[in-house]
């Protein structure tokens, strides 16, 4: 019976259905030839390759999307999840783009593409999933090589610390989550998710084992109280794996949190709620609290980050539509605006090793372009206007008042006001501050201007033009 | 002149324009060419506008545009002009011209200056035709940041602390009435649980008066920030003090106003319930800005902080205005807006233009300046003058306004708070003629100050542009109150419904 159905499904639908995934994966598999054969070892061309492939790949992602199941329901795709995926394949595109200046000269550049792809397929078998088995397999596919990639600056302690934190940190997580599903197998003998929804009542042990899931959630959210890991690794991190980590990561998680654990939860709408409220307050104060303490630009980003997944939160607790289109709509903004700082960071980092925000005191007296790239940037994820940064906060904020707490409001929408405050701090250092040896004019090359261009465009236009916001609304319905 | 987006795009244009400018002198010309332009768009508008209602068209709203944006949310971009906000328009249009001749020597970073300093102008233009709350609430924002810029770049003193101190505290504003949009996003209902932002739509929708006493305070408060309400004034003397001349004219000029037309037009207007619920502590909070502000200015020795300080105390009777709810006390807050903002443009001018000549602010080491620059001179006198009350100029028609509405509630807490706010005319006095007095008359202090300059042509042309506009309120008050009075009188009509709802 299951081998008759595995042949009815190895049609074209397989290959229509699996599109994202298998195109991944013949990338990493011509990687793996080339690095095997050893027919290419410059670096630079071996970038040029895989940035193809990269585009290829993107472009791709935007023909051909069907809806439909694979593997008995383990699989599933539609519209909304081809986009997710696109959305993904774009930033590690764009994050690729702004890796060449550090992998020019790395020793081992194949290596990082492999795994950096590998994580990102592991996130697409997540998004798609439509078992808890298979969501697990995915999570592990795109956690464990994620820490190779955080250990990739070689040389430095710090790198290898950053990633034997991650590795513990979410070994320990994945633990606890599947202690939450293995509990939840117990109380209902089902792991689908077409089915579990309805057999979710508010029996202790399924809530218990409901928070064990949500934990290990909130774990890679990097949501307070479960988010001490991610400073630390965004700090060791080479700046280009920081971006991963703090946007393609980040949005998967997100995209299987929408998909997941909204429908598990609809039988116990007071204990969700509750859940969120408390997590979303935690998240937005203590991440806006700590990152206006910071001066490694990296670690600021990082708590900065932390609050900003407080307002996805905020968005997704609505439990709406209007609060997925929202959130996913904050995460393409958020994806620009986001690399679009990283980009300059990463710029900077590789070319003088500086990454404090006291290193960029002054920084306007020679990269007047870059300076303002990154202000914009900044005060995109601050959401002020006109930048999209804007747009993507007030639609989170307004489906988060849809539910009428306003309390929630008001913490959301004052935080805003502290938000601002470190912002604009970083903001002073490079226009107003003065320094005595500001760095130096830095070159950016043709990949990273081609990226900056490409986040600043999106910063600046998404939020006026209303195309994308009703596109992923239609997906909607 | 019927489409009201040319308002927000020209100066859009303008400011893309500076980016494509190679030099200085470039930089200066485009800006002032396109001021100039948007002085004459915005005249064209009032004329048209005085053209339709003369020619009996009583529509509320004149030229009305309306494209949908965010279908998904109902928000829209929704634009239309009353008498109140062609004014509005007006005043921006001779501020921003004359900020931008009064920076005509800008030297550091010239093309981020006068980029900004456009910039906070679509702000302002957007924000006072916008009918949609959403689109508004987009554009009062947008004329947030390129004042912390404006003042932590090219500001003086401790510009840094007061940069940061005004860009959060306007925030902070704006936070607030974001909450109360929200709110009254929530509450409305144009059929089939549809939410709308549409402020006409809104206005004749019946929010439950418990709604309006909680939606009503965030807005107030929220848009009284912006306008110096007390006690939510303390970013006004630092953020004024610090910015450069063209960043103050346009903070105190137009930027406070957009808080009082806030207050009016969504807060009031909107929540006409609430508003008599709490109209007595907007009174008490007006009434103590203006005598605190007052007194506060006694003390101050630097010439921009006695301005600074004086707005607070100005901007007490917009508040006034609005808090006692009677037609007549509208009118005279929305002449007070318009007043104002032209006076202490003005003021400011001419503090500016003295300091890049003196060096110095403090009165105790001015003097004799009439001597050695009389037209610069004479502009401060004016202002000063106008800012105390003298018949013949806008101040004194618009103060005269807010009081005689103000006496109309006949109640004796009403009436108290009438007389002491009248009383702070005199406290006015003191300080406006001591700093003329000693500022500006009496021996040279200084022997640098005989080989002073007087003013350039570009500081004369703008000094008689605000002077000519203030002596036109001053000395012909009915035209601006016959643009303004039929839409204070919507607005009460909206006030008495609520009261008869009750």
């Amino acid at each position: 019976m299951r081998e008759e159905q595995l042949v009815i499904k190895m049609n074209t639908d397989f290959f229509i259905l699996l599109k994202p995934e298998l195109s991944l994966t013949f990338i990493i598999f011509i990687l793996l030839i080339i690095k095997v054969s050893d027919g290419m070892n410059k670096n630079s061309s071996i970038i040029h390759l895989a940035n193809f492939l990269l585009l290829i790949n993107f472009l791709l992602g935007f023909i051909g999307n069907a809806t439909g199941t694979l593997f008995s329901d383990m699989y599933h795709t539609n519209g909304l999840i081809a986009l997710e995926k696109n959305i993904l394949n774009f930033g590690t595109l764009i994050i690729s783009l702004q890796a060449y200046e550090w992998l020019k000269n790395h020793k081992h550049v194949i290596e990082f593409y492999i795994l950096m792809l590998t994580t990102l397929l592991g996130m697409f078998f997540m998004v798609s999933s439509g078992n808890f088995l298979m969501f697990f397999l995915g999570l592990e596919l795109a956690s464990i090589p994620l820490a190779a990639i955080v250990n990739f600056d070689l040389e430095k302690i710090k790198s290898s610390e950053a990633a034997v934190k991650m590795i513990l940190s979410s070994a320990f997580a994945s633990c606890i989550m599947l202690f939450g599903i293995s509990l939840v197998y117990g109380t209902t003998g089902t792991l689908n998710f077409a089915e579990l929804p309805a057999l979710i009542t508010n029996n202790p042990l399924q809530i218990l084992a409901l928070i064990f899931v949500f934990t290990g959630f909130a774990f890679k959210l990097s949501a307070v109280p479960f988010h001490l890991w991610t400073a630390d690794v965004y700090e060791g991190a080479p700046v280009p794996v920081t971006a991963y980590l703090s946007v393609i990561s980040k949005a998967a998680m997100v995209f299987v949190f929408i998909s997941i654990l909204n429908p598990l939860f609809e039988n116990v709408p007071t204990v969700w709620y509750n859940m969120l409220f408390l997590t979303i307050v935690l998240t937005i104060t203590i991440g806006n609290l700590f990152a206006i303490r910071q001066n490694n630009i990296k670690r600021f980003l990082a708590f900065s980050s932390i609050s900003q997944v407080g307002f996805i939160l905020l968005g997704i607790s609505s439990g709406n539509t209007m609060g997925v289109s929202a959130s996913v709509y904050f995460l393409i903004v958020y994806i620009f605006s986001n690399l679009g700082a990283f980009g300059v960071i990463a710029l900077v980092a590789a070319q003088t090793e500086k990454e404090n925000i006291s290193n960029f005191k002054g920084f306007y007296k020679n990269n007047k372009t870059l300076s303002w790239i990154i202000t914009i940037a900044l005060f995109s994820l601050a959401g002020i206007p006109p930048t999209s940064g804007f747009f993507g906060k007030m639609f989170l904020v307004t489906a988060g008042a849809s539910k009428g707490n306003y309390v929630l409001i008001i913490i959301a929408v004052l935080n805003m006001v502290v938000s601002l405050y470190y912002y604009l701090r970083v903001v002073k250092a490079i226009f107003v501050d003065e320094n005595e040896t500001p760095i130096e004019k830095i070159e950016s090359n043709l990949y990273s201007k081609i990226a900056l261009y490409i986040c600043m465009a999106g910063v600046i236009f998404t939020g006026f033009a209303s195309v994308l916001y009703d596109y992923i609304n239609s997906l909607m319905q | 002149m019927t489409n009201l987006s040319i308002l927000v795009i020209f100066p859009l244009l303008t400011t893309l324009a500076i980016l494509f400018c190679r030099n200085v002198t470039q930089i200066k010309w485009t800006a002032l060419i396109g001021s100039l332009l948007q002085l004459t768009i915005a005249s064209l508008l009032m004329y048209s506008y005085y053209g339709e209602r003369s020619a009996g068209n009583t529509a509320q709203m004149l030229f009305e545009a309306r494209y949908s944006w965010y279908s998904a949310m109902n928000i829209e971009y929704y634009v239309g002009v009353d008498g109140i906000s062609v004014i509005m328009i007006m005043l921006t249009a001779f501020v921003v011209t004359c900020g931008i001749l009064i920076s005509w020597k800008i030297e550091t970073l010239t093309k981020e200056f006068f980029f900004l300093l456009l910039l906070l102008s679509v702000g302002a233009y957007g924000f006072f035709i916008s009918l949609d709350l959403f689109t508004m609430f987009f554009f009062l924002e947008l004329a947030v940041i390129p004042k912390f810029l404006l003042i932590a770049i090219w500001g003086s003193g401790k510009k840094e602390y007061s940069a940061m101190k005004l860009a959060l505290m306007l925030m902070g504003g704006s936070a607030l009435v974001l909450i109360g949009l929200l709110a009254t996003y929530f509450n409305t209902d144009i059929g089939g649980g549809v939410h709308t932002w549409d402020l006409l739509k809104i206005a004749h929708q019946q929010i439950p008066y418990e709604t309006q006493l909680f939606i009503f305070p965030f807005l107030f408060i929220g848009f009284g920030v912006f306008t110096a309400l007390f006690p939510f004034h303390t970013w006004v003397p630092d953020g004024h003090s610090s910015a450069p001349t063209a960043a103050s004219m346009f903070l105190a000029g137009i930027s406070m106003k957009l808080g009082g037309y806030g207050c009016l037009r969504v807060a009031t207007y909107l929540m006409p319930e609430a508003a008599q619920h709490y109209s007595w502590i907007i009174v008490l909070l007006a009434t103590i800005a203006i005598i605190y502000g007052a007194f506060a200015t006694l003390m101050q020795k630097d010439l921009k902080y006695i301005n600074a300080y004086s707005s607070v105390s100005h901007c007490g009777f917009i508040l006034l205005g609005i808090g006692m709810l009677t037609k007549t006390a509208l009118i005279g807050a929305v002449m007070q807006m318009v007043s104002h903002g032209l006076m202490t443009a003005l003021f400011f001018g001419a503090i500016g233009m003295i300091y890049e000549r003196t060096h110095t602010r403090q009165i105790k080491e001015l003097g004799g300046l009439l001597k050695t620059i009389p037209f610069l001179s004479s502009v401060f006198i004016i202002a000063g003058l106008c800012s105390l009350g003298l018949p013949g100029f806008s101040g004194f028609v618009s103060e005269m306004v807010v009081f005689v509405g103000a006496w109309q509630q006949p109640d004796a807490f009403h009436r108290i708070a009438t007389i002491l706010a009248a009383a702070s005319i005199v406290v006015t006095a003191v300080y406006i003629l001591r700093a003329a007095g000693s500022a500006i008359m009496g021996p040279i202090k200084n022997e640098h100050f005989n080989h002073l300059k007087d003013a350039t042509w570009n500081e004369k042309m703008a000094s008689v542009l605000l002077i000519f506009a203030i002596l036109s309120i001053g000395l012909a008050p009915f035209w601006l109150i016959n643009i303004i009075s039929p839409d204070t009188q919507i607005i009460m009509e909206n006030i008495a419904r609520g009261a008869i709802g009750n």
